[in-house]
């Protein structure tokens, strides 16, 4: 079984890499008032455009909830 | 909340100061690409389906082949699993992977006409596999057949897929990645680890190579692939697409964010062990069966706490299941995803492996979690992002959505019951003994006594894909005449203040 001499260290260093990521995500601050975040993509609503307009000036600001709208 | 750092960053890439493409665009999501996937996922859920139909019915009538070589079923059982995994559900993942990530980071994708180029490649991709496998190229490893020079295609394709997602997450304009980027980024990642390690082979031509391993070596590198990609393409995969689209589409937020977290770091911290359940009593050493069956078993614990977070984020609200038919599909393929989980973890505890392997249980299981889990959130998934994507409210008849749910869920419960029936009898059968020692019975009469299965799991194929086909009609008629409408990318700081 020599290929467990590859794959046990290659899952190996896949755990640490994970480990890492991880340790980064949470210094990051990924995980700080996470509670909120699960909201943010019902909240943000973008605007459609036509292919003829002409876009330019930033979306107008949309803030209300949950509404199903394009997106 | 995005963070003053990222802001920095984005400053850099606002409009105007951007030579690639024209200032107007870079105020606009990249679309194109997301629609061009999300069509050609359902067009080759209508080929790959096709062909698992007619190979179900070859196993009940075997002549219908009428002796022509490309259509045996040897040749065309890999055409439908990959066309089904890869091309069905290949096109979805990079359509709801490119939405998800630009709409949660606000930002248009990195390097538009790269993942312009992960479209035909992994077209191409797709036609040479429908080429080569009936004509018999093969590398005769399962879900791995595709021989070597369309994989080297495949790994072109995914290192360009990585860079365009990558590349977005990290022009994103908001601080948090929300979790689903987080299950799409390993997908990603490790499908190209997967790919890259068991397909390594010596080419002798253009149409034939020889794996690098060799015997149990390669037995077990093949199952390691196997086992990670059902745990990461078909499931972390479609499990980012649940926890983007469930709570878009339910207009709620996902039940518990915290154990969505805890539920992506305990399944990828687990995954990778788990293959050697598929190799037990095989050559392969006992301590490492063992291990593939511990692995397996843990795996329960995040499986069912995604599946019960994603059914909950429904608390509250369940009257909407009632109503809205995209939330059925959604809703029950994560009923799907915790039966397999289940059934799978049981599966690999060698006593109970030792009734099921080799029999159609193994096939049951199968398609619960890929009609199920992954083509259930994938018709639920597509079923919002199409009709969003053309400027639609909602699909041209929901009605025919319904009707899809209802065909879809009867095709599956016929199918997997059938394969369950089947295959605990085929186990009782092949392992009953006399007093003597002599079998009861020979293999072909475990073959006879199937025949009725196999046709109620050709019917239940039958069903789904007929789902398929009204799904198709509804697409149609959902987008045409209708001109691709361009989203522009609201404002970041929009949301500071909420």
């Amino acid at each position: 079984m020599e290929i467990l001499y590859l794959l046990i260290p290659l899952s190996v260093v896949l755990v640490l890499l994970i480990l890492g990521v991880f340790g980064w995500a949470l210094h990051a601050g990924q995980f700080d008032e996470i509670a909120r975040e699960g909201e943010r993509i019902l909240q943000v609503d973008s605007t459609l455009l036509d292919v003829d307009q002409a876009p330019g000036r930033p979306a107008p600001e949309q803030s209300q909830p949950t509404q199903a709208g394009p997106s | 909340m995005p963070s003053s750092s990222m802001n920095a960053t984005s400053a850099a890439v606002m409009p105007g100061a951007t030579p690639v493409t024209s200032a107007s665009t870079a105020t606009e999501y990249s679309d194109t690409v997301v629609r061009l996937f999300a069509l050609a996922s359902v067009l080759w859920g209508i080929v790959g389906m096709l062909v698992g139909v007619l190979i179900a019915a070859e196993l009940a009538w075997p002549d219908i082949s009428l002796g022509i070589p490309w259509l045996s079923y040897g040749r065309l059982r890999p055409l439908h699993t990959n066309a089904v995994i890869f091309a069905f559900g290949g096109c979805a993942l990079f359509a709801t992977s490119y939405h998800v990530v630009q709409r949660t980071g606000q930002t248009r994708l990195f390097m538009p006409k790269l993942a312009m180029f992960t479209f035909i490649g992994w077209q191409l991709v797709i036609v040479a596999a429908a080429i080569s496998l009936p004509l018999g190229f093969t590398q005769g490893k399962e879900y791995a057949e595709l021989e070597w020079p369309i994989d080297l295609l495949i790994a072109v394709v995914w290192v360009s897929y990585a860079i365009v997602f990558f590349g977005t997450v990290g022009t994103r304009k908001i601080r948090h990645i929300y979790v689903a980027n987080w299950f799409f980024g390993s997908f990603i990642i490790a499908v190209a680890l997967l790919h890259i390690v068991n397909g390594a082979a010596i080419p002798v031509s253009l149409t034939k190579s020889y794996s690098a391993y060799a015997g149990v070596q390669d037995a077990m590198v093949q199952w390691w692939y196997g086992h990670n990609a059902v745990g990461f393409f078909l499931t972390a995969g479609f499990l980012g697409m649940m926890y983007y689209y469930i709570p878009k589409q339910a207009g709620r937020p996902v039940y518990s964010y915290r154990l969505s977290i805890v539920h992506f770091w305990a399944l990828i911290f687990t995954y990778m062990w788990a293959g050697p359940h598929h190799l037990h009593y095989t050559a392969l050493p006992d301590w490492v069966q063992s291990v593939g069956m511990v692995f397996s078993l843990i795996l329960l614990a995040p499986s069912w706490g995604g599946m019960i977070n994603g059914i909950m984020t429904l608390s509250g609200a369940w009257h909407k299941l009632r109503d809205d038919p995209i939330l059925k599909f959604l809703i029950v393929s994560l009923s799907f995803y915790g039966m397999s989980t289940f059934e799978g973890p049981m599966m690999s505890i060698k006593t109970v492996n030792a009734l099921s392997h080799y029999t159609d249980w193994t096939v049951g299981h199968v398609h619960s979690g890929a009609l199920g889990w992954v083509g259930m959130i994938t018709i639920g998934s597509l079923y919002h992002l199409i009709p969003r994507m053309f400027g639609k409210q909602q699909m041209h008849s929901m009605r025919a959505v319904e009707l899809h749910f209802w065909i879809a869920t009867i095709g599956i419960v016929l199918y997997i019951a059938a394969m369950w029936i089947a295959g605990v009898m085929q186990g009782l059968m092949w392992r009953a003994v006399n007093p003597d020692g002599t079998l009861v019975y020979s293999f072909v009469e475990s073959v006879k006594a199937t025949y009725p299965f196999y046709v109620i799991r050709l019917g239940g194929g039958l069903l789904y894909l007929g789902g398929m086909l009204i799904m198709a009609w509804n697409v149609v008629m959902t987008v045409r005449g209708v001109r691709p409408v361009v989203v522009r990318i609201p404002a970041p700081l929009a949301m500071a203040h909420a």
